[in-house]
């Protein structure tokens, strides 16, 4: 399990705003990730993500990793954020752009 | 197998006893869960630690027999 744990660290070390999902931001195979890029899509947030369909270790891994036991999860400059209850919670009441612009996380909002 | 409400309720009751959990069937297939849960024990907790307290006391069923509960939690009611 270390060894998965190290490649965890290393994509949360690699980007500022990651999300752990299943499919793509383009192509989200579940509710719950769709739910949750549409925040970071709508406040422009530049994200990367970790398609855990595709990868079997990682989807467990990251469970444990995190203490966490659904996806999505995202992680903002290493720490974690929470999943899409959270996100979501976060974005309605306007802490998520709030925590952004305190973590000095870009903000391409459209006027 | 989905998960009874009533099921769900009782097990996050067992874990965090004070517990007022509403439960509401999100796509009525009685498997797509919200539920509310309201605990003076998540007084001064982050959301996150509020919401693995919830996960804690379902026991390792969340991701697993229970697949969707949107969770929403709160020390008291506004």
């Amino acid at each position: 399990m270390t060894e998965v744990f190290d490649r965890i660290r290393d994509e949360i070390a690699k980007n500022d705003v990651l999300l752990f999902m299943k499919g793509t931001p383009v192509f989200p195979q579940c509710g719950f990730s769709a739910a949750t890029v549409e925040c970071l899509s709508e406040l422009g947030v530049k994200f990367a993500s970790v398609n855990i369909l595709v990868d079997p270790e990682i989807r467990q891994g990251i469970k444990e990793f995190s203490q966490w036991p659904t996806i999505p999860q995202l992680y903002v400059k290493g720490e974690f954020i929470g999943g899409c209850d959270i996100v979501r919670e976060m974005f309605e009441t306007g802490e998520l752009e709030q925590m952004f612009k305190d973590k000095g996380v870009t903000l391409a909002k459209a006027a | 197998m989905p998960m009874a409400a009533d099921d769900i309720i009782a097990l996050i009751k067992q874990g965090i006893p004070d517990a007022q959990v509403e439960m509401q069937d999100m796509a009525g297939d009685g498997d797509h869960w919200a539920a509310t849960v309201v605990s003076p024990a998540f007084a001064g907790k982050t959301k996150i630690q509020q919401h693995q307290m919830v996960y804690g006391a379902l026991g390792g069923r969340m991701g697993g027999v229970l697949h969707a509960l949107k969770l929403t939690t709160m020390a008291q009611k506004p």
